[in-house]
């Protein structure tokens, strides 16, 4: 089961698309896998990130099968 | 509880009164009824605004959402809360936001209808992209404070 990597609004535009599939053998951290995906594009700042729907720090791990996100501070309200 | 993200307009006036209509059960009960409503302006950061878009991020918005509500229903005593919340295409003077919550009393009102708006502003997956009147598209990078005098 590959990990379903999502973008949202500026980082969407940044990247160039809304979605990726990363197919990884072992837990990576949220960081690597951003690394894994983007070689030659720095970690945006801010950046927030959830896991299956639930924020998380970048350190945290994701593993097969999980959905991640990637998305700028968010401005609702 | 109601939350609901609406693709249309919608009054908010009217919301608070049908979403009232339908728990009679509670008559008598409530004495507090916060309500909190959040516009479009057509100006933000010395621009004209024309337009705007609202993202989200379908499952997560509603689950972070349902929270927010959740937590303030253990903080405070709450008898109901209504949040209804814009997505998509927006223009000037519509509403972006409902926050309404019933209470025995006035403190318990405020104070939760006040914390789901903020937690709402800085939890809550949505992104504005306005179209300024010159035609511009720029992202809102991040919320006012929103005490600005």
């Amino acid at each position: 089961m590959p990990i379903r990597v999502r973008y949202f609004a500026s980082l969407k535009d940044k990247v160039g698309r809304s979605e990726d599939e990363l197919i990884y053998a072992t837990p990576l951290s949220v960081r690597d896998a951003w690394r894994q995906l983007h070689p030659n594009l720095p970690l945006p700042e801010p950046l927030l990130a959830a896991v299956n729907m639930e924020y998380v720090d970048l350190d945290a791990l994701v593993q097969d099968g999980d959905e991640l996100g990637f998305f700028p501070p968010v401005t609702g309200g | 509880m109601l939350i609901e993200l609406r693709a249309e307009a919608f009054d908010p006036w009217r919301e608070v009164q049908a979403y009232q209509a339908n728990f009679q059960d509670l008559a008598g009960k409530f004495g507090a009824t916060a309500v909190f409503v959040g516009s479009m302006r057509d100006f933000n950061q010395g621009d004209g605004v024309s337009a705007m878009s609202l993202e989200y991020y379908p499952g997560m918005t509603e689950k972070q959402l349902q929270r927010i509500v959740e937590c303030a229903q253990s903080r405070w005593q709450l008898l109901n809360s209504l949040v209804l919340h814009r997505i998509g295409d927006v223009k000037p003077q519509d509403t972006l936001v409902l926050v309404a919550v019933w209470s025995a009393h006035r403190g318990d009102a405020f104070d939760a209808n006040r914390y789901i708006m903020e937690e709402l502003k800085s939890q809550a997956p949505f992104w504005k992209r306005e179209t300024l009147s010159d035609g511009r598209q720029r992202w809102v990078e991040k919320n006012s404070d929103g005490y600005a005098h």
